[in-house]
């Protein structure tokens, strides 16, 4: 946990308490958001879950620097996965710590048939490929209906089970210590846990020596290959990592909402975890999950406060929040390239090289 | 017999409307290695335009003939393209001219979730339709049918296309043009003024979007604000299928693509039934009996051709039908 804290080895007493704070309020955040609605701690949810996503997601883009538009196409295939193999429509109902690693697992193939002949494509050609990938899986799931039922077309897979570990039930409400614990707070201190522990995992990824070896190829693929990178290998492995983070959170969205549909795989979601990508910093762990928190939240909060400012002075909604949402992904996108391309919360080495030459 | 030239009719029509969609990626790739990702919502932005003023010239009843009414509209469609495609140069690409490449995608990215949204709030959420203004006659020739606008598509298209190869191979513009997309510094030394030439790329681009929005818009009969990315998908699968950045390509691939697709969606239901390959049938008798049938993807996989064709065409023949073999100018 230390690492994740830079600012660690200069006060080491300070960053204790600061660690211990914010600890402390993560522990307490779900009660408080209850207060103001159940609503606001599944919100809090999917933000955990769409920062899982733009962790996976910033492993492809942020370290590797290769622009992958269909990933959304991941997440799809770990949430059917988990639906298909515990819900009444096949009748299965394995446990979740089964199906996790097989949603992994199956995403990471898939990630490998899309990498393997693709990556040695340009940066640019890549995009409109994966692209195309995310929406043939898309198209997919709405189709597998005939002449076998695989799917169940656009009607989407319900009754999904929740997670439960020996009679522990995640979506029921508890009581623990006199305090009422509901479903969605459970799965909180879940997703927190999987989301430190996939933050761990990619700060000591980034440090790592694969780490390494994808920045390189994002600044410089021929050089990096001149230093004796298997860059094809290289690649192929930061898409099958960023594939498989994004099976183990397509399966905790199917055990969380217990309903799935085509509707939740489409290219404006790859767009919106890109965006989450983009503004946060590529390639800055912090930033990314900065970069989710805020396009998860800020739409929410508009939805809350637009729609009643526009009925109270026009009478009625002029702008649909979810358009101003869009509207709002749209010029971050733009403008973050323009005026901010390093990101609000760049990564070192990216500052380091957008500044200026000093000597 | 009669499928087959049916769809071979069909799939022409589609296959010019994807050309010309596909001659405007490839210009702006040729001249500035960028692909211009909001290309697709140029075309819906002209299909949506000319749709709204037809149906509103038709709708005011001044008794103007229908067809000075669709010219009406694509004479709106155009400059209202032309000036997104020079503001989005302008505000986006030119800024980033010099920046990695990564970086002006994902402008474009943005660029064209905010025109589809931008497009929702002026025109509206529900699909517009065209309305019924001519009539549409249906000619029959050896056992299929065209009809007079998927004749006025192929033809226009042909027109457009003829139009835009006079226009690079022999005036002046052209002429900078082309030597913009062979050295951009060099061609600046030679006194080309390069942001202008980019420019106008854009907007011819942005032009050609326009008068094919008008041709999907009239040959669907419907125009959306969703439209445009998928169209823009399959046109710049055409473009990479004729060699990005070759005129000749992006013309040929889109007709070929607009063929593979409509002969795709004709046969797949037939290639994939089960009850045709003799050895499976066996095995489900009670299912394939009496004509039945076990089909394991019908027509409304029509969508997928396109990107098999743009993957297998990536991982076989990366140039393209006609391109050049082009080193990595990363």
């Amino acid at each position: 946990m230390m690492r994740l804290f830079r600012g660690g080895k200069d006060s080491p007493v300070a960053a204790r308490a600061a660690i211990l704070l914010v600890g402390l309020a993560l522990l307490v955040l779900p009660f408080a958001l209850a207060q103001a609605g159940t609503a606001w701690v599944r919100i809090t949810n999917l933000a955990i879950l769409f920062a899982l996503l733009a962790l996976g997601l910033n492993i492809v883009v942020g370290f590797a620097g290769l622009l992958d538009l269909g990933y959304i196409a991941f997440y799809g295939v770990g949430a059917y996965c988990y639906a298909l193999l515990a819900s009444p429509h096949f009748g299965l109902h394995l446990p979740f710590w089964v199906i996790l690693p097989i949603g992994a697992a199956l995403a990471c193939l898939f990630g490998v048939l899309l990498g393997a002949p693709t990556l040695k494509l340009r940066g640019d050609y890549l995009a409109i490929v994966t692209l195309g990938f995310g929406e043939i899986i898309r198209i997919l799931l709405n189709n597998l209906a005939q002449p076998i039922n695989i799917t169940n077309g656009p009607q989407g897979i319900t009754l999904i089970d929740p997670f439960r570990i020996a009679g522990f039930d995640f979506s029921k409400p508890e009581r623990w210590f006199g305090l009422m614990v509901s479903g969605p707070i459970k799965y909180y201190y879940l997703l927190l846990v999987v989301l430190i522990v996939v933050m761990v995992v990619n700060v000591r990824l980034q440090d790592s020596r694969i780490g390494r070896a994808w920045v390189a190829i994002r600044e410089d693929e021929t050089a990096a290959q001149a230093m004796g990178i298997n860059t094809r290998n290289v690649k192929l492995l930061a898409f099958a990592m960023g594939a498989s983070f994004g099976g183990i959170a397509g399966g905790m969205f199917a055990a969380m909402q217990s309903f799935i549909s085509p509707e939740s795989f489409v290219l404006v979601e790859s767009i919106m975890v890109l965006a989450m990508v983009v503004l946060g910093g590529m390639g800055n762990i912090w930033g990314v999950v900065l970069g989710a928190v805020l396009l998860s939240f800020v739409p929410e909060l508009l939805r809350y406060t637009v729609e009643p400012m526009q009925k109270a002075i026009f009478g009625r909604t002029l702008v649909d929040p979810e358009v101003i949402r869009m509207l709002l992904f749209g010029l971050a996108l733009v403008l973050m390239m323009l005026y901010r391309p390093a990101g609000l919360w760049p990564s070192r080495t990216r500052r380091r090289e957008l500044a200026p030459a000093k000597r | 017999m009669d499928i087959f030239l049916q769809q071979l009719i069909n799939g022409l029509t589609l296959g010019s409307v994807y050309a010309i969609v596909a001659l405007g990626y490839t210009m702006v790739y040729g001249i500035i290695q960028l692909i211009n990702f909001a290309h697709g919502e140029v075309v819906m932005v002209g299909a949506m335009v000319a749709l709204s003023v037809i149906s509103a010239l038709t709708g005011a009843q001044i008794g103007l003939p229908p067809v000075v009414i669709v010219l009406a509209g694509i004479a709106c469609a155009i400059p209202a393209c032309m000036a997104i495609g020079y503001g989005m140069e302008r505000i986006a690409y030119r800024p980033l001219r010099k920046a990695p490449r990564l970086a002006p995608l994902i402008t474009a990215i943005g660029i064209s979730i905010i025109l589809q949204h931008v497009a929702l709030l002026v025109f509206s959420r529900n699909p517009l339709s065209f309305p019924q203004i001519m009539p549409n006659p249906v000619f029959e020739i050896a056992g299929a049918h065209i009809s007079a606008v998927q004749i006025a598509i192929i033809g226009g298209s042909v027109v457009v296309m003829a139009g835009l190869t006079f226009l690079v191979y022999r005036t002046r513009l052209g002429i900078a043009m082309r030597a913009t997309s062979e050295n951009v510094q060099v061609a600046g030394l030679m006194g080309v003024n390069i942001d202008r030439v980019i420019s106008s790329t854009f907007v011819i681009g942005a032009a050609l979007a326009a008068i094919a929005g008008v041709m999907i818009g009239t040959y669907y009969g419907i125009a959306h604000y969703t439209m445009g990315a998928m169209l823009g998908l399959k046109a710049f699968s055409a473009a990479v299928l004729g060699g990005i950045g070759n005129l000749a390509g992006a013309m040929l691939g889109g007709v070929l693509l607009g063929v593979v697709e409509a002969m795709g969606a004709g046969y797949i239901g037939e290639f994939t039934d089960l009850c045709q390959a003799p050895w499976i049938a066996g095995l489900m008798t009670e299912r394939c009996a009496d004509g039945g049938n076990f089909v394991l993807f019908g027509s409304n996989y029509q969508d997928v051709f396109a990107f098999l064709v743009l993957i297998a065409v990536l991982i076989f023949r990366p140039s393209g039908l006609l391109g050049e073999r082009v080193s990595d100018r990363a």
